[in-house]
């Protein structure tokens, strides 16, 4: 073998390698560097410190939000999954025609032709005090004051998270649904299983890649938002990306970037024990 | 030794809207036979198959297992099992508990299941794969494991859906051979379906010949290839010259004859023809080792073709486009009943 061949093979991943180095090492390094970093009021100094994290990990607010953040996640995850379950499978086994389907599946995206931030605000109007839900309710003689705890509330966040991101359970379990051989089912069938047994023994563990997936998206996403929490709990809940907007808007970039690290640490570990549950390398 | 009832179709009848998939059959399968269901693709051989298993409704008519109606039972209540065309094995399941899963659906707790399991990966000499994934299995061993998990319920009877058309050539022989044997030690009926004549030749107790829904002939292979019961027949089970028979000069009341090709003699050259004899011109030859078969054109008929030992053919050769004249003896001509 000639030696200039050994360069080719670092050439054909030169493009793809520069990409990652350029939009993913960079940026994680620089917040690693700029979390060790010393800060005042007005300037940012470089300096290796472990004060951010100490000072992060003392604090009980920080204990509380990462909790908060977590049982957000949990209780999205545990909505999600069964409703973006029972959806998939609607659509994967009891929708025949491939027409059908694929219209079906286009009405579950038609939600994201508009903005988060709009399909978030629109639950306002609705979930308010003197709300379209508190006035029907109070009409239909149900209630005799409005519930408070509709808007404004972890109740809102949850929901709102529910409504953005269960198709983010949907498509993957509805693939992994799609790639079960229909005889299966009729083997299922012929050693008498009935219909729930075939869901548990032969659908549930065929869709774990979809389901790992799926939940990797929502637990995600979940954890590093704050634009939900900001807009639907009205500043009641927190999350600990909201710490970091906080941080942030007060020129805190250290202290923001430490709080970065901890939940890409946590996030990294929540996704390495997933994957740990569930080869996801055979659905890709 | 035969086990177990026997089945008969009663006026089945599959439609699927217009389209009539099997019309009105009638059969009969004895207790403990090898019965292969045999025709071209479409000809409704796997919908009748489906139909005792269970899996496709009937439209009309009964089906009856030993003296059971089981025209309307789940598969699981019939006594029978099934045997899928590409096996259909759980992939997220390893050997042992694809064999045991239809234990498991009844609630049998997993040591007794597994136990069976084992006990029948052993008959079946595949025992030391029960850890593997069906994914790390060649064709054959699937089938094995896929014959396991059918027959864990002791079925009464055992229906296979072109159990072979996914193995290579030489495997089918030998899986051929293997479920044979498997029939004769249970005793127990098979239903095999399948479109190859030579299997169902090779296999079958009683072989039906299925066509546009119909049954064209059942009857033991013997039966079927020398007094096929129609031209369809003699056409599609091979080895087979359909003539009409008024060019066979034939008595009877049929409007074809079938003579069997390894019973037609040819010798080469124009020669005057008679009541027995057709010339033609050799349009193929073909070494087949032990015998030779010549294909050879006859003005106005289908394509004939002869089949002839060795020897015979290299003390009279004949090379393709030189005329030929076959002749037969009256008594090997079969008048067929139906066109």
């Amino acid at each position: 073998m000639k030696p200039t061949r050994n360069w080719i093979p670092y050439l054909q991943v030169a493009p793809l390698g520069l990409v990652f180095l350029t939009f993913l090492v960079i940026p994680i390094a620089t917040i690693v560097v700029v979390s060790f970093f010393d800060y005042n009021t007005t300037e940012i100094i470089p300096a290796f410190l472990r004060q951010n994290y100490e000072e992060l990990l003392a604090s009980p607010v920080t204990w509380e939000t990462y909790l908060q953040t977590v049982e957000f996640a949990v209780i999205t995850w545990l909505l999600t999954f069964p409703i973006g379950f029972t959806l998939a499978y609607f659509l994967a086994f009891h929708v025949r025609s491939a027409a059908w389907q694929t219209v079906l599946f286009l009405v579950c995206t038609i939600p994201f032709w508009t903005s988060n931030v709009i399909r978030m605000i629109s639950w306002i109007p609705f979930l308010g005090r003197n709300g379209l839900a508190n006035m029907t309710l109070m009409k239909l003689g149900l209630i005799h004051h409005p519930l408070e705890f509709l808007l404004y509330s972890n109740f809102s966040v949850v929901l709102v998270y529910v409504h953005l991101y269960t198709l983010f359970m949907v498509v993957p379990i509805f693939n992994s649904m799609m790639r079960i051989d229909r005889s299966l089912l009729e083997a299922a069938y012929d050693a008498g299983a009935s219909g729930w047994q075939t869901l548990t023994n032969v659908i549930l563990p065929l869709c774990k890649p979809g389901i790992a997936i799926g939940s990797i998206f929502v637990v995600t996403i979940v954890m590093g938002d704050f634009v939900t929490v900001r807009m639907m709990s009205g500043g009641l809940s927190a999350s600990v990306a909201l710490m970091m907007a906080n941080a942030m808007s007060l020129l805190q970039y250290p202290a923001a970037a430490a709080n970065a690290v901890v939940l890409l640490i946590l996030v990294l570990i929540t996704v390495g024990l997933m994957m740990r549950v569930v080869d996801i390398r055979k659905e890709l | 030794m035969a086990k177990g009832p026997t089945i008969e179709l009663v006026a089945v009848t599959k439609r699927y809207g217009e389209v009539l998939a099997v019309d009105n059959i009638g059969l009969r399968i004895p207790a403990g036979s090898y019965c292969c269901l045999l025709g071209p693709s479409g000809c409704g051989k796997t919908t009748t198959l489906r139909m005792i298993a269970g899996h496709e409704e009937a439209s009309d008519g009964d089906i009856i297992l030993g003296d059971k109606n089981i025209t309307d039972l789940p598969p699981a209540a019939r006594g029978t099992a099934m045997m899928f065309q590409s096996y259909a094995l759980f992939p997220h399941l390893d050997c042992i508990d694809n064999v045991a899963f239809s234990l498991k659906m009844r609630g049998i707790d997993k040591e007794t299941r597994q136990a069976r399991a084992l006990k029948l990966l052993e008959r079946l000499q595949m025992e030391s794969h029960a850890k593997r994934l069906p994914a790390q299995l060649s064709g054959g061993q699937q089938q094995r494991v896929a014959l396991a998990r059918a027959l864990i319920t002791d079925p009464q009877v055992l229906l296979l859906d072109e159990p072979l058309s996914a193995l290579d050539p030489f495997l089918r022989v030998k899986m051929r051979e293997e479920l044979k044997a498997l029939q004769t030690r249970l005793g127990i009926s098979f239903i095999h379906v399948t479109h190859s004549q030579d299997e169902a030749m090779a296999l079958a107790d009683l072989v039906v010949v299925m066509n546009q829904g119909r049954i064209e002939q059942a009857a033991p292979p013997r039966e079927v290839f020398n007094r096929p019961a129609s031209a369809f027949v003699a056409r599609f089970i091979g080895g087979h010259n359909v003539i009409p028979a008024a060019v066979a000069r034939a008595k009877g009341s049929g409007a074809f004859v079938a003579i069997r090709a390894d019973l037609i003699t040819i010798q080469p050259g124009p020669a005057p023809v008679d009541a027995t004899s057709l010339s033609g011109v050799t349009r193929s030859v073909e070494y087949l080792g032990a015998t030779v078969q010549v294909g050879i054109d006859v003005a106005g008929l289908e394509p004939l073709s002869a089949i002839v030992p060795e020897s015979r053919f290299d003390a009279n050769p004949v090379a393709p486009g030189q005329p030929v004249v076959l002749s037969w003896m009256p008594k090997d001509v079969h008048v067929l009943g139906r066109e």
